[in-house]
This record gives C-alpha cells, sequence and structure tokens, in this order.
C-alpha cells in the first residue's frame, strides 16, 4: 500500500492503533550486546510461553532494539506497567508469564536493585541510570520493533516528513534547523543548519546527502545501537533534509562490522519505498527520492568525510584535502551534505516540535540532548543520552552508578582516539561542544570511559597509538610516520626503556601532526597524546625516571615486590 | 579567463587566477615553496605536507598545505617563518624513518636547507631503509602514462607500501617517468647512466 497524502498517512496511523487488540507488550532488547548474551533465546521461550498459555491475542513480545543498561543484560520492559527485568535468561521466561503476565506479580530476583538500598525497583523510570537521563532519542526504542515500519507509522513516525514537504517550503525547513541551532554530533559541532543551506546554495547538481555510520571507534556503540533500533527515524531525517536541500539521492553509509544495523537499514529502505516514502511521487507531492544503503569496509579513517565519499565512489577510503566545503565539492565532486547517524535523528523532532522546544534543552551553545556509550570501570555500562550541560560528573556517578568496587576514579577518556583524558578534577566540565574543546578534547563524544587508579594512562596512550597507527590510512607523512615514532616511543616507556628526551618528543611529533596532518584523523588523534601530557605527566615521568609504573599495570616495571592490581590485599 | 583575486604572499601582492592553488600562485610571483609529492601534470595529493604555509583569514592563522588550498581573495599566505620552519623541519625528519639517512635527490636538498638531522626519529624506530616516502607520485604518474598503473599502494596506515602488482606487470612500458619524479632516488632509471639499470618491477619486486 503507497500513502498518498499527509491524510492517508493519518487515517493509516488512527487504523494501526484501532486493530491493536494486545494489551500488554513484553519488550525485549535483543540490540547486539544483548543477543550475545542469549537474548534471542529469551525472546523465543517468551513468545513460546505466550503460545502455550494461549495469550498470543493480548500480549506482543517485541523484539526491541537497545534498551539502555547493557550491563544488566538481557533486559526486558513489560508495558504498560513499566515493569524492568534484567539479567533474564530463557528459563525465567514461564516464571516471567505465570507471574507477572497472569497474576500480575512482580519476578523480584529480576528486578533492579539499588546498590545502596538495597531495595528493589519495579519502574523503570525509577532507576536511577535512567531517572538521571532525557531519552529523547531512545525513548522509542523500546516502542518499536526495528524491522516494522507500522511501529514506527503507529508513534507518529514519517508525521515530520508529511509536515516538512506539505506545510514548509524547503527553505522554511533550513530556517527552522538553523533556528534551533542542532550542531553535527559526530563531533565537529559545525551548525547542521549552515551546512544544508551552503549545500542547498551550492552549484552543480546532482546532489548527494549522507548518513554517516561509520562508527570505528573503540568503545563507541551510540550510531550502531541508533540504527540497529530505530532504522526509520533516521530514514525520516535522512528524507526531510533530502526535501530542504533538494537532493534526490541519499546515501546511508554503514560499516560492514554492523550487520544488523545494516540489515535493519536496507529493510527499512524497502519498507519506506513501499509505503511510498522513497521512490516515485512520495506521499502525492510529486517529488521523488532514492536512498541507497553502502556498506563500508570498516576502516576507523572512512568516518572522515572525504575518505567516506572515496569509499562510495568505490574508491580506497583515503581522505582528500577538504579546503573546499564538501557541501560544496564532495562526492563525485558534487555539492554534498553528510550528516551523523544523531543528528539525522533530531531532524524529524526538530520539525514536529518546533526549533523553539529543541532549543529550550541543553547549554547556550548546544542545544538538545547527547547520546553516548558509557563504558569502562563504571557500575551502569550501557548507551546514555543527557541533555547537552549535563556535567560528566553527573554522567558518572548519577547515570552511571559510580566507579566499580567504590575505586577512586582517576579520569574519563571521552571521545576514543579523538577525544581525550578528562583528569578527575575536571569533571564538572558539562557535555558541551565548546566547554569540551576548552577542556582539551573534541566532543567527537561517541563513548565515555571510565577510568579507576588501576589504569595506566601511558599504556591506555600507548592502546590508541597502536591502533591508530594500523587504521590511519597511510597516506600523509606527519600522519603515518609520526604515529610509527608514538607507538615505539610509548612502548619504550611502557617497557622501561624510556629516555628523559621522551617527553619532549611526543610532544614535538604530536604537535606537527596536529598542525599539518591532511585530515582530522591526523589532527585530532593526538588529543589522547597531548592530555595524558598535560594531566598525567607524572605518569610519564615516573615511567621513564623512576621506572616504575604507578598504576602497577605495565609489565616489565611492576617487579617482584610490587603486588598485581590494586585490588588484592 | 576567470576571475581574478588578489592575495598576498609574503608582503608581495599577486594576482592570479581564481581556481589557482597558494602554490601556483607562488610560483608566478616567484616566491619558492619547497614540495615532495606535487607534480605540475598530476592533480594536487595533499600527502608529504612539506609545502605547508601559514594562512591568515579573518584574523586567524592556520596551517594549509599550498598545494591544495585555493588563491582567495584578501588572503594572507607566510611561506616561512619560524613556526614554519619548524613543521618542514620535522616532517623531513619524519620522512626518514622509511626512506633512510641515505637519500638523493628533492629530499637530500630539503634536508640540508632545514638543517634536519635525519637520524633524530630513524635512531628511535630501527627498520629497514627503504628510501620510500611514499609520496605517491610514481604511482600517479604511471596511472597517467599507461592509463593504468603497474604499481600501486599496499596496506594501511604504518604498512603502506609501493608495490609492483605482478598480474599487471606487463603494463610497464618502461617510460621512465616513474624515475624522473622519484623525490628520493629510489628508482633508478632502466637506460640511467648507472650500471646495473635495474627496472622499476625489479626494484619494486625486490630483485635488485
Amino acid at each position: 500500500m503507497k500513502v498518498m497524502s499527509p491524510e492517508e498517512l493519518e487515517k493509516f496511523r488512527r487504523g494501526l492503533l484501532a486493530r491493536r487488540k494486545h494489551k500488554r507488550v513484553i519488550a525485549v532488547c535483543v540490540g547486539t550486546g544483548c543477543v550475545a548474551l542469549r537474548a534471542q533465546k529469551v525472546a523465543e521461550a517468551i513468545k513460546d510461553d505466550v503460545k502455550k498459555h494461549g495469550l498470543e491475542g493480548r500480549i506482543e513480545v517485541r523484539k526491541t532494539g537497545c534498551l539502555g543498561l547493557c550491563e544488566l543484560g538481557p533486559m526486558l520492559i513489560i508495558y504498560p506497567d513499566e515493569i524492568p527485568y534484567f539479567r533474564v535468561k530463557p528459563e525465567d521466561a514461564s516464571e516471567i508469564i505465570s507471574k507477572t503476565i497472569m497474576k500480575r506479580k512482580l519476578v523480584e530476583r529480576l528486578l533492579y536493585k539499588d546498590t545502596i538500598t538495597g531495595e528493589t525497583v519495579s519502574k523503570i523510570k525509577e532507576i536511577p541510570f535512567y531517572k538521571y537521563q532525557l531519552r529523547l532519542l531512545l525513548e522509542n526504542n523500546a516502542k518499536i520493533d526495528p524491522r516494522k515500519i507500522e511501529d514506527y507509522i503507529a508513534i507518529g513516525g514519517y508525521s515530520a516528513l508529511a509536515k516538512a514537504m506539505f506545510e514548509l517550503t524547503p527553505e522554511q525547513v533550513i530556517e527552522e534547523v538553523k533556528e534551533s541551532n542542532l550542531r553535527g554530533r559526530g563531533g565537529g559541532g559545525f551548525p547542521t543548519g549552515r551546512k544544508w543551506e551552503t549545500c542547498r546554495n551550492a552549484l552543480g547538481k546532482p546532489k548527494y546527502a549522507i548518513v554517516n555510520c561509520s562508527e570505528g571507534d573503540p568503545a563507541a556503540f551510540k550510531d550502531r545501537a541508533l540504527m540497529e533500533a530505530n532504522p526509520h527515524a533516521i530514514l525520516e531525517g535522512l528524507i526531510i533534509g533530502m526535501y530542504a536541500m533538494e537532493v534526490s539521492n541519499g546515501f546511508v553509509y554503514v560499516r560492514n562490522e554492523y550487520p544488523l544495523a545494516a540489515e535493519h537499514m536496507e529493510l527499512a529502505v524497502k519498507q519506506a519505498e513501499k509505503m511510498g516514502f522513497l521512490g516515485e511521487d512520495i506521499m502525492g507531492s510529486g517529488l521523488s527520492f532514492r536512498v541507497e544503503v553502502h556498506r563500508g569496509a570498516g576502516m576507523f579513517v572512512s568516518g572522515e568525510s572525504t575518505a567516506l565519499m572515496s569509499g562510495i565512489e568505490g574508491k580506497t577510503g583515503e581522505p582528500r584535502p577538504k579546503y573546499i566545503h564538501t557541501a560544496v565539492r564532495g562526492l563525485y565532486e558534487k555539492p554534498t551534505d553528510l550528516n551523523n547517524v544523531e543528528t539525522w535523528m533530531n531532524i524529524p523532532l526538530i520539525i514536529s516540535n518546533g526549533a523553539g522546544w529543541f532549543k529550550s534543552i541543553g547549554t547556550e551553545g548546544s542545544k538538545g540532548t547527547k547520546v553516548f556509550s558509557l563504558v569502562g570501570k563504571v557500575n551502569n555500562v550501557g548507551l546514555v543520552e543527557v541533555p547537552m550541560g549535563t556535567t560528566l560528573r553527573d554522567v558518572v556517578y548519577n547515570v552511571g552508578g559510580g566507579v566499580q568496587n567504590d575505586e577512586r576514579l582517576k579520569a574519563v577518556q571521552v571521545g576514543g582516539p579523538g577525544g581525550g583524558f578528562v583528569p578527575e578534577e575536571m569533571l564538572n566540565v558539562p557535555v558541551d561542544f565548546d566547554e569540551m574543546v576548552k577542556a582539551g578534547t573534541s566532543m567527537v563524544l561517541g563513548s565515555v570511559v571510565v577510568l579507576d587508579e588501576d589504569t595506566c594512562i601511558v599504556d591506555l596512550t600507548r592502546y590508541f597509538a597502536d591502533f591508530l597507527s594500523e587504521e590511519s590510512c597511510g597516506k600523509c607523512i606527519p600522519c603515518r610516520e609520526g604515529l610509527r615514532v608514538l607507538l615505539k616511543v610509548l612502548n619504550d616507556v611502557y617497557e622501561g626503556k624510556g629516555k628523559e628526551e621522551d617527553i619532549e618528543m611526543i610532544d614535538d611529533i604530536a604537535e606537527i601532526m596536529k598542525e599539518a596532518s591532511l585530515c582530522a584523523l591526523g589532527s585530532t588523534v593526538v588529543n589522547p597524546v597531548l592530555t595524558s601530557l598535560k594531566y598525567f605527566r607524572d605518569d610519564y615521568e615516573a615511567h621513564i625516571k623512576l621506572k616504575r609504573c604507578p598504576a602497577k599495570v605495565c609489565k616489565k616495571l611492576r617487579g617482584e615486590n610490587q603486588k598485581w592490581g590494586r585490588s588484592l590485599p | 579567463m576567470g576571475k581574478i583575486v588578489t592575495l598576498k604572499i609574503d608582503d608581495k601582492e599577486v594576482k592570479t587566477e581564481e581556481g589557482m592553488t597558494i602554490l601556483e600562485a607562488a610560483k608566478q610571483a616567484g616566491v619558492e615553496i619547497p614540495t615532495l609529492c606535487y607534480h605540475e601534470g598530476l592533480d594536487p595529493y595533499g600527502a608529504c605536507r612539506i609545502c605547508s604555509v601559514e594562512i591568515e583569514k579573518r584574523g586567524r592563522s592556520r596551517i594549509v598545505a599550498a598545494c591544495c588550498y585555493p588563491a582567495e581573495e584578501g588572503l594572507k599566505v607566510i611561506t616561512r617563518s619560524p613556526r614554519i620552519d619548524k613543521i618542514r623541519k620535522t616532517i623531513i625528519q619524519l620522512a626518514a624513518v622509511t626512506a633512510g639517512e641515505d637519500v638523493a635527490g628533492e629530499m637530500r636538498a630539503l634536508a640540508s636547507e632545514y638543517n634536519a638531522d635525519l637520524s633524530r626519529f630513524r635512531s628511535r624506530v630501527p627498520m629497514e631503509p627503504i628510501k620510500c616516502i611514499l609520496c605517491g607520485l610514481c604511482v600517479r604518474r604511471c596511472i597517467e602514462a599507461n592509463w593504468d598503473s603497474a604499481i600501486g599502494f599496499e596496506g594501511r596506515g604504518v604498512n603502506r607500501r609501493v608495490v609492483l602488482f605482478p598480474e599487471k606487470a606487463g603494463i610497464c612500458s618502461t617510460c621512465n617517468y616513474c624515475y624522473v619524479v622519484c623525490p628520493t632516488g629510489r628508482i633508478s632509471s632502466a637506460y640511467g647512466p648507472d650500471p646495473p639499470f635495474p627496472f622499476i618491477d625489479d626494484v619494486l619486486a625486490g630483485r635488485k
């Protein structure tokens, strides 16, 4: 069936809601993290049990994307009561059905237990992890099966597209996005509306629009989780953007290491074509848009916009000089707008609720929310969304529930290889584009890694250098050779062979890489090195001068009488 | 004929056509900017970064590659300064890690000009010098001469190498272009003055 007008879309949506007979929904997370913990088996077991009790007509078992608290997966939520169960095993299925569904009794052992009071929590929103978040992009994850476009339409999906296409002119859409002050979530923080305007006004046809889901940083999985859980929201944002910029061809670039995300996106495109949100004569408007899903080869450098475009063109994913914006000359040398998954996902929200609403969230310079993965030595590992302006301290202690085993926090590493270290005393820095840059890291912020006193900063910096020396494309001399020497020097420091002049050498190389590298990879990957030198110089000096690793991590410096780790007596 | 833009290169007023790069504009004005991966006949590549210059735009200064950055109206360019010299010197020192200290050609000249100690980083990273800085000139020149390439890049990051594609060795027309453009003197001429006249494919395949 094709939707031929906004009215038909609304009628279709009402029909969907009217046909819903299910009284309750069991939303089982089958995001990649939970699947690794046998979540598929849990979902199947629950389905079987529902069938056994003859409840199929009344209970819907919904397989959803990431529900957030990965630490305690596999997890599920029972609606409308909003009862969350954690660490669910397939064997628990029958008890959940017979107790909670049939008798409305809670299964105590599967509930969340407060770490401080020890009391169980039976409402999802009362769990501290969720209480301190503002989940604008993530809250729909539980409400939809990413494989069903009907689920997305039922919660009002594609109505923002209808509004944009039938109530607003392309210029008004761009004006709205500009007014909202939405900034690029990939890390650059460039105002999205301005980028759109540049692309729209640029000469040359055809133009292209691209969704960047080439998330290669270790520890980050927010783009994957968003695309796995809610592909239609990203697609809707993309189509709105294509309408605003008068682009007829769109691409979704997904790295092949994200098979589930790519699969869901491919399915979403097919379903959208079937429903008439893509293809010819969209919703009876006479406009035609095409979207193609491109599976990338999964290099870290492919996340860089020009490298990504080379990849789509069928060439090696290598960056090229970007002194002329890609919005003017990008894919196939034509004007191309490229935005991060999360940026695109904000678009339908802005169009539906208005720029004024969006601007009411966040700080002066950064509006809206930020999604990232919270990982490392923190109690609540998971996918997090907080309003801009939330301090990292609140993220770690309120949302994250503090450091594991009540260890002392040493630093947080934000943004992976392109970000930096934020030491404990600077944790009051808010999640905000400008404040983050001031703190010496960039706002790449796909991940926040919590580090305790047992973490050796030198060792971790060495890990990043090792990762990057193979993930850099190797085209320009500062980045390729800089990383080669950096890795060797950091390895020497790690092994106790460091020399006094090494710190200066590291500093020198990092400076050259920052100033002279060809692309943003080379110039941002020195952030961890520079911030580690700035805030943890003592650690380096202990390794070099005293031949001692304060965190007792670096093997060759552990010595005979040093104990492994801090947790041992 | 395109629009004429006026920019300032080292306090010299330079008029050039829109679409030219800083490097081309500087050449017109007789200002020398060193390059290693640039060739007049080929598209700018921007890999060696030796041509880094300082530009000032709207009161903000930044470092750009002259071979790629377009000449803009009112742009202020500084091609030589302590900051630039330090960048060039460090880049030459870094390039020497793979190239080795025993280099010839343009790179040797630059090393002396910028007083670069080629063993500074090399001494820390023990690896067999391959006399190559991966500027890509031979590869790009080969594509242009033969419409296809007998040589190309393999690997990524620190593992990047120029290699011969054995199945494409037949393309090599011994045109010598790759020899002419090599800035470090790695590739010897097929008909050059010094015996034993190794062919490019012999060199790259490690036979010579």
